[in-house]
């Protein structure tokens, strides 16, 4: 079975259409990226996706369900890390990881069996009892992911995780990412391109929201015959590909 | 168990802001304590304590709507919320969510006012638990218009609105600073027309004993609640729906 399946995706605000008839397939385990210009439609694929906005026209189906008609069952099988970190400021990192138990209906034992498997992963340890609000910009992010993770989602949504990051904070969340790689599957959006080159098994170029290219990072540059991904992507982006 | 999660989540997040415990208990005590003391030196009917009290009980309960509007809007603000739409709780649990912890806030807020009021000199009855219980709908107008504004407006905006204005409203129209009789005209007119001064009426008739006189001041506590609640749950919907 397909992690997600779309298709004829179409979202229109009024005369502006967001995103345009998409269709394409993910398979399961496999980190796809969504990329870009911005208004690319990237963040409204994903908000469709994850059941935040109704389609205007078109489906999806993650794991074989409907966005459309099952609703609460894609939201059990999802999670999400939005573009802007999305934790509880006057939450203790602990307790941020505790509410995210709590709603998705984890018993005791489960949630602090998990707890302590996500502290380990993302090396939480040592700002357990910290404060969100309290947090750098980079733990903030760390703590928004284990959060997105923390629920054992199969799909796992990740808007722009690297934005605004120091290089250091941002090779560590590379490593984290990669180190889920196979076991969720992960659509990631990013204005990164060498962050979507090492990371992501495909990517989808966008523009207008409509899908211009599929394929992987090293097919995408044998096809505009560029050498670097960014000289590809601008080609694609600016239409002269072959 | 998920909309419990939630609520202790939003209830932890108001306690640990101490301006919160600042502005919910100790203004209304403030209050208390300096018009008690204007009455001993001055007597005003109005300030005796069988009267002040249930108007700061009252009136304390419109920083509630500010405490759960800026927690609704500042949410709205972040990610946290979008996040959480993407969860498996219902728009029910949000809704609960949010208002259920307010309610212990605000009946603490209560107690601790007419507490404040025995030591200043209120006669100890059962007219006082009385009190505390038809507070209740108090409150839960005084929550649902936080829901509403929260729903609504920004952070900046709330702190305007329910910050100045409400707490304005609440307090100019209610009859706990002056007797809106002698004021008389438009002004009574549009007063009796909303909601607190009957508010107020209802706790002074219930701290009195007097409950023959608790009708027709429920009714329309209970009526601006019902409207106020069903306006905050539908626009808190929309809202929803436009994220």
């Amino acid at each position: 079975m397909k992690a997600i399946k779309i298709e004829n995706l179409t979202k229109r605000y009024r005369d502006v259409v967001a995103v345009d008839n998409l269709s394409l397939c993910i398979e399961e385990g496999e980190l796809f990226s969504l990329l870009g210009v911005n208004g690319a439609g990237k963040t409204t694929t994903i908000k469709m996706l994850s059941c935040l906005t109704e389609p205007t026209e078109g489906d999806a189906y993650l794991l074989g369900k409907s966005i459309r008609k099952n609703v609460s069952e894609v939201k059990k099988l999802i999670s999400v890390s939005p573009q802007e970190t999305a934790v509880a400021p006057g939450l203790s990192v602990f307790e941020n990881l505790e509410l995210m138990c709590g709603v998705y209906g984890f018993v005791k034992d489960k949630r602090e069996a998990k707890i302590k498997e996500i502290t380990e992963l993302l090396n939480l340890e040592k700002v357990l009892n910290k404060k969100a609000k309290k947090l750098s910009g980079g733990w903030q992010r760390r703590l928004s992911i284990a959060m997105a993770l923390i629920s054992e989602p199969k799909i796992l949504f990740l808007d722009e995780p690297t934005l605004g990051l120091d290089v250091i904070a941002r090779s560590d969340l590379w490593e984290i990412i990669n180190s889920l790689k196979g076991r969720v599957t992960i659509i990631l959006t990013t204005h990164y391109l060498e962050e979507a080159e090492a990371l992501s098994d495909r990517v989808a170029i966008m523009k207008s929201g409509r899908l211009l290219v599929c394929d992987s990072v090293e097919n995408i540059k044998k096809m505009t015959n560029e050498s670097r991904f960014e000289q590809a992507f601008v080609r694609i982006i600016k239409g002269d590909a072959k | 168990m998920r909309m419990l999660t939630f609520a202790s989540r939003n209830a932890k997040e108001i306690i640990r802001d101490p301006l919160n415990l600042c502005f919910g208990l100790g203004f209304p005590l403030v209050l208390i304590f300096m018009l008690s003391a204007i009455q001993a030196n001055i007597p005003v009917s109005l300030f005796e304590i069988e009267s002040l009290a249930p108007g700061i009980a009252v009136f304390g309960l419109s920083f509630m709507t500010l405490f759960s509007a800026t927690l609704i809007s500042k949410d709205r603000a972040s990610s946290l919320l979008q996040r959480l739409y993407t969860t498996p709780l219902s728009p029910l649990d949000f809704i609960l969510g949010y208002t259920l912890p307010i309610i212990p806030f605000a009946l603490a807020q209560s107690v601790i006012c007419y507490i404040v009021a025995v030591i200043l000199g209120l006669n100890i009855s059962v007219n006082i638990l009385f009190a505390v219980i038809f507070i209740i709908p108090v409150c839960v107008l005084y929550i649902a218009l936080g829901l509403l504004f929260g729903s609504i407006l920004t952070d900046k905006q709330v702190g305007g609105i329910c910050g100045a204005l409400l707490t304005n409203l609440s307090a100019w129209l209610s009859g706990i600073w002056f007797d809106l009789q002698l004021v008389g005209g438009a002004f009574k007119k549009i007063a009796y027309a909303l909601p607190f001064v009957h508010a107020v009426e209802l706790e002074r008739a219930v701290v009195a004993g007097d409950f023959s006189n608790v009708f027709p001041h429920l009714w329309w506590v209970l009526g601006y609640a019902a409207i106020a609640l069903v306006a905050a749950i539908i626009l808190f919907l929309r809202q929803m729906k436009k994220q």
